[in-house]
């Protein structure tokens, strides 16, 4: 007869082997892997060669890496604070009493859920320069001022913009996280707010935003860490990982990939994973820290 | 808020939904739109909805025609005597010069108004020109035909095909199993790894979060805490040596690194089928007990049974992210064959250079509309599914 306590563990064990066998191949390993990788030349043809400090002081100096940066920094500081905007818009107009929210909300949800190729596919096709909808439809009001309406995809200056736009119609999921958690403020407190005399707008500041405030820090956070790592939409929609136009949508995920797997600097692109990584990190404890402040958490 | 619905308050709110609900909807609709168009059509200013099919009398039998122009001053429609395939000009009217026209003559005085058409040019019809006319816009019958052929030519030539063969008008080269593949080897590569992936996911899922869940052994909360510690890294951190794994076990150019890692857990499905099993009484458990249970049956036949929302969400989103994602099969997926849909459609995209853009449409739509259909039918446990990961994480 077996101790119960370890009966308890191989039991344990059991139930749990798979996943630790899972963290173990597809998560630990590569994590410490990738940290070695950092600081080695590797190209996976060869065995890694230690080279210590060598890749992040080449990142230091690296232009691309930093125009990658900026690229991905430039698009996470309009895509969050707008697809915040755009979506939290959606889930208080929806939290009205209206008829047909459930049709409204299917509809608004939807394109969040399109494959990023084929909503890639199509949003090339809207801002086809030529031929594309928006422009057919912008060139009348460009005219007013002799003007053209700009190439987006095709032109350095506006194709980041485009695929902030772009994201603005995937914004449907958060739209649902804040319609649940608004459905969740309790109605008493707006009734009592509204007897003290608050107006809509008064409600909507004091009542409704700080209690709904976790999930809105929760939503911002997940979508700088979604931003930060941007890949499939530009990839598709520059045609390839060189971020065409002149480079204006190599964001730093693209970067990191043509460097592993096009120029089979391993090593190096490990370097930039860490640096991504560390760089989110610091993002989620500086969120925190405000969060700790603002947030106001139920109890 | 029965105090403020005024009929303004309410006004303003209905015209706001409506109008963002035509925006939200209007990129799909018009992706369908497109996809059923002639492309001449898709390139129209300003451009129009409905697919449109003109027919006119030429030569003595109705054809299909593209409207090429129209005529914008007083014209003549000179033909060259003796030409069989119809040698055509179009001349203005004012200050024309038979003289500098010798051996032609005039067939027909257009009207501003007229219609420059152009019998449709078919990739069959390949040993003629195409006729050419001016006709007057009353001779020219339209009517709307939504092109649905388009889906079974953009489908075969996204598997290889030159929209020639797959239009069946030149003779198709020789199938080759190392670099052609058709649609249909796409669409099952695609389930493979959406199914496995899918039952590999709930399964193991839910196994080990019943480790974690409802058994308490020494070690748990450490490994846990670790779990949850997983769901920080990025996943470019794990790419390049991932990469490698896959490579070592002789799996990249394969589906496997596409669905097998889902039968060994995922952090977050961990965390959220464990949420739901702790909620289950902790009486029914300790009854099977005493009636002799295993832990296996009592997982098996109680917490499960009681779980089956949460089982339900996991499965559709892994469903899901298996059916859109993109760099996973861009990074393990090397030979056409193997495809999955959405590599198969940007690779269709990146080869033929994006201007036939209904057959681009058309195959978008093909891997939009599972995803569409399957939001209909399971609406509710997406609803439910987004509401509990996005609140409670």
């Amino acid at each position: 007869m077996m101790h119960g306590e370890t009966r308890r563990l191989l039991r344990g064990l059991g139930f749990t082997g798979l996943w630790i066998v899972g963290l173990g191949v597809f998560t630990a390993y590569p994590v410490l892997a990738s940290l070695y990788y950092s600081f080695c030349d590797y190209s996976i043809l060869q065995r890694p060669v230690w080279i210590g400090l060598e890749n992040f002081r080449q990142l230091a100096t690296d232009d691309v890496f930093w125009l990658s940066l900026r690229n991905t920094l430039f698009f996470a500081a309009f895509s969050v604070p707008l697809g915040t905007i755009v979506s939290l818009s959606l889930a208080l107009l929806l939290n009205q009493e209206v008829r047909g929210r459930a049709f409204f909300r299917a509809l608004f949800y939807l394109p969040s859920i399109v494959p990023a190729v084929a909503s890639s596919m199509l949003w090339l096709w809207i801002f086809n320069g030529q031929h594309g909808v928006l422009n057919q439809a912008l060139a009348p009001v460009f005219a007013l001022w002799g003007g053209q309406p700009p190439a987006w995809l095709g032109d350095p200056a506006w194709a980041k913009p485009a695929l902030v736009l772009m994201s603005l119609w995937g914004v449907g999921n958060s739209t649902i996280i804040y319609l649940a958690g608004l459905q969740d403020v309790p109605r008493e407190l707006h009734e009592s707010a509204e007897l003290d005399g608050a107006g809509p707008l008064r409600r909507l500041w004091h009542v409704t935003l700080p209690m709904i405030s976790p999930v809105i820090y929760f939503n911002v956070v997940m979508g700088m860490i979604g931003a930060m790592q941007v890949f499939t939409q530009a990839f598709i929609m520059s045609g390839g990982p060189d971020g065409n136009p002149a480079r204006s949508t190599l964001f730093y995920a693209l970067y990191l990939y043509s460097t592993a797997f096009y120029d089979l600097r391993m090593g190096y692109a490990s370097a930039m994973a860490w640096v991504l990584f560390l760089f989110i990190a610091g993002l989620t404890w500086f969120a925190n820290r405000i969060a700790a402040k603002r947030v106001h958490y139920a109890s | 808020m029965t105090s403020r619905s005024s009929s303004a308050y309410r006004f303003a709110i209905y015209g706001l939904l409506g109008g963002l609900a035509l925006l939200f909807a209007f990129p799909l609709v018009w992706m369908f739109a497109t996809s059923i168009k002639p492309v001449e059509q898709t390139m129209e200013s300003p451009p129009t909805w409905l697919p449109r099919e003109h027919r006119v009398l030429l030569g003595g039998e109705q054809v299909e025609v593209n409207l090429d122009a129209r005529v914008a001053a007083p014209s003549l429609w000179l033909v060259r005597d003796g030409s069989a395939g119809g040698e055509h000009r179009l001349v203005p009217a004012e200050g024309f010069d038979p003289a500098a026209f010798e051996g032609w003559r005039i067939a027909a005085r257009p009207e501003p108004g007229w219609w420059l058409v152009t019998e449709r040019f078919s990739t069959k019809v390949r040993e003629r020109a195409p006729r050419r006319d001016v006709v007057p816009p009353d001779a020219v019958q339209t009517r709307v035909r939504p092109r649905w052929e388009n889906y079974p030519v953009a489908l075969a030539s996204m598997g290889g095909r030159s929209v020639e063969a797959a239009e069946g008008s030149v003779e198709e080269r020789a199938f080759n199993p190392e670099t052609d593949a058709t649609f249909l080897d796409f669409l099952g590569n695609t389930l493979v790894v959406c199914v496995l992936g899918v039952l590999g996911a709930v399964l193991s899922n839910a196994i080990i979060a019943y480790g974690f869940a409802r058994l308490k052994w020494r070690g748990r909360d450490a490994l846990f805490a670790l779990t949850l510690a997983t769901m920080m890294v990025p996943f470019p951190v794990l790419m390049v040596p991932l990469y490698g794994v896959f490579k070592d076990l002789g799996w990249v150019g394969t589906l496997l690194p596409l669905w097998a890692p889902a039968w060994f857990g995922g952090a977050f499905n961990i965390f959220l089928m464990r949420q739901v099993f702790r909620t289950i009484p902790e009486e029914l458990s300790e009854a099977a007990r005493i009636d002799g249970a295993s832990e296996w049956r009592i997982f098996w036949q109680i917490v499960l049974p009681l779980s089956r929302p949460v089982l339900a969400v996991v499965a559709l989103f892994h469903f899901l992210h298996a059916w859109n994602d993109f760099l996973g099969p861009l990074l393990y997926l090397t030979r056409k064959p193997t495809f999955t849909l959405a590599l198969a459609l940007q690779n269709f995209q990146s080869q033929q250079g994006g201007v036939q853009w209904h057959h681009l449409m058309a195959a978008s739509m093909v891997t939009v509309l599972p995803v569409i259909v399957l939001f209909f039918f399971a609406q509710k446990t997406f609803i439910r599914g987004i509401a509990t990961t996005g609140s409670k994480s």
